[in-house]
């Protein structure tokens, strides 16, 4: 299994680790996902029916509503949050987002995490030094 | 972060635990954005987070509202007691139409416990506008404010046709912002950031507000987050367009802010709207570009339309008029509802002009407050929508899973008049 570290910049602080779920498409939160399943609900989102439950959620960017911390504020209360974000760009919206969900979050990677993580993957986060390990499932 | 000695006061909880949890919350989030410091804001666009079903479900456990408040607007899982907003504050929708909520299909416990959140608001000074466009009802920043605004419509309006600044805030930075006037000076508050990254050739007509709503829809999608320049309008767009061109650049993409050359305020001329900066990419729009948005915006395929939604944004009294034009001696479908969305103040004055009567005769209702994809309130058995909202039409299908028409005005109305959806591209 082959592992790769990436670098980058914490945003929200604290250890996590789990399997990834990525994206490539912007994460709308309210409005884009449903907070009480922690399932993505857009109309034309490549992740749409799946669920980011207790997973690492990597994603560009938010986009939309700015309900966005709100919807997931309530994921953390619901039991259906991810369990850490990976942004490439973060703007207000996913920065209070992640701060209200109280999960690692790091953003302004070395790499671009979308061309190295894969769905599947499992990755640890180290959000206080911005450190994260990918252990590909895949080679 | 680097705070100011009235910020370090506010943190060590010298004005008391609530302005410190506020403080904290604020300084979490700065260092989260990377900021360096606050910056001092005297209007603040918030309110008590919305009763949603969950938010519901957490009242019916707590004691009052300062708990909701505590853990919705202030992310502090202890309640504390929220005292006397220090800066301008006016409140975002409501779950409901207080005067239609049993029409709407909300049940009591909803109704009640949103009019104890409105008795909390007046008791700590927050002013109830309930509406998404607070621009229409008064607060209109000037160019150069320092804001701190949730609802990504009136955030991008904010930036871009005022010139004031704020980035897209949630019900928590809101919440922390108006008990200590103060949010993280980052983003859109700093010259720099304003700044155009796309531009947009314009190479078509853009003569109503489906015109614009179909030119936000489709460059939203491609520029997400970042700020279009639009280049080749001809002609002078009015607040409605502009109201709903933003709420579809915010709906397709996180847009906060655009230039349109010639017309907003920090866009005299391309060299100001980029600065020293080159676009990242030039995208074009066109007659081709225009079809495809309208395309990506019609998923509906049942012509028998149940119910027609307009005033997203909220309605100004110019569109109320607008729609009066076209219904005035006709009647609403039997199989089909007409709600007209707006502020309090703009259903007063329609009531003033007759505006609502004559709505009223046709078989539409004037609705206040709230908005249906917001609230989730929907005539019952509503299955096929019709609006004339971009926005509305794009979260439609994906919170409530209902077939959505979208098209001009006049296609929303012919529609409640015939029940059936005849709309087209023209």
């Amino acid at each position: 299994m082959k592992r790769i570290i990436l670098y980058g910049r914490k945003v929200v602080g604290g250890y996590a680790e789990g399997e990834a779920i990525v994206t490539r498409d912007t994460i709308s939160g309210w409005g884009g996902m449903n907070p009480l399943e922690g399932t993505i609900i857009e109309r034309r989102h490549e992740l749409r029916g799946q669920s980011f439950k207790g997973k690492v959620l990597v994603f560009p960017a938010a986009k939309g509503s700015s309900g966005w911390s709100n919807a997931f504020h309530v994921t953390r209360l619901a039991g259906t949050a991810p369990k850490a974000l990976i942004i490439n760009h973060i703007t207000s919206k996913s920065a209070l987002g992640a701060v209200v969900m109280h999960i690692p979050t790091v953003t302004d990677l070395n790499q671009n995490p979308l061309d190295v993580i894969t769905s599947g993957d499992w990755v640890k986060i180290n959000a206080d030094n911005g450190t994260i390990e990918v252990i590909k499932q895949k080679n | 972060m680097i705070l100011t000695s009235d910020e370090q006061t506010m943190l060590k909880g010298r004005e008391g635990v609530a302005k410190q949890k506020a403080m904290e919350l604020l300084v979490k989030y700065g260092e989260a954005l990377g900021a360096e410091r606050m910056v001092n804001t005297n209007n603040v666009f918030g309110g008590v987070v919305a009763p949603i079903p969950f938010v519901r479900k957490f009242a019916a456990k707590v004691k009052d509202i300062d708990s909701i408040f505590s853990e919705f607007n202030l992310d502090s899982g202890n309640r504390v007691t929220i005292p006397q907003v220090k800066v301008f504050t006016c409140s975002f929708l409501n779950s409901l139409d207080p005067d239609h909520w049993q029409m709407m299909g909300a049940n009591e416990s909803t109704y009640k416990l949103q009019m104890r959140m409105e008795k909390f608001c007046r008791r700590i000074g927050i002013n109830l506008t309930n509406t998404c466009a607070p621009y229409l009802v008064g607060n209109v920043p000037v160019k150069g404010e320092h804001c701190a605004w949730l609802e990504s419509s009136a955030v991008v309006y904010c930036n871009s046709v005022l010139g004031a600044r704020t980035n897209t805030e949630g019900w928590e930075s809101t919440g922390a912002a108006m008990l200590v006037g103060k949010i993280p000076y980052w983003g859109y508050h700093i010259d720099e950031n304003r700044l155009g990254t796309h531009l947009v050739n314009v190479d078509i007509n853009l003569n109503s507000v489906m015109d614009w709503n179909l030119l936000g829809y489709y460059i939203g999608e491609l520029v997400q987050e970042q700020v279009p320049v639009f280049k080749g309008v001809r002609s002078i767009p009015n607040l409605n367009e502009l109201k709903s061109f933003g709420a579809a650049l915010a709906s397709s993409g996180g847009t906060e802010m655009y230039h349109i050359v010639g017309i907003t305020p920090e866009a005299h001329n391309i060299n100001e709207a980029f600065g020293n900066k080159k676009p990242v990419t030039t995208l074009y729009f066109g007659k081709s570009e225009r079809e495809k948005a309208y395309n990506n915006l019609n998923s509906a395929k049942d012509q028998n339309v149940d119910f027609v939604t307009l005033g997203c944004p909220h309605y100004s009294i110019e569109e109320v008029w607008e729609v009066c034009k076209l219904l005035k001696g006709k009647y609403v479908s039997t199989n089909t509802n007409l709600w007209i969305f707006m502020s309090r103040p703009i259903k007063a004055l329609a009531d003033r002009n007759g505006y609502t009567e004559i709505i009223t005769n046709a078989g539409g209702y004037i609705m206040t407050d709230t908005c249906p994809v917001y609230s989730q309130l929907y005539p019952k058995g509503t299955k096929v929508v019709a609006t004339d909202s971009a926005k509305q039409a794009h979260y439609t299908p994906a919170v409530m899973g209902f077939e959505t028409w979208y098209g001009s005005l006049d296609d929303c109305i012919q529609a409640a008049i015939s029940g059936e959806w005849r709309g087209e591209l023209k």
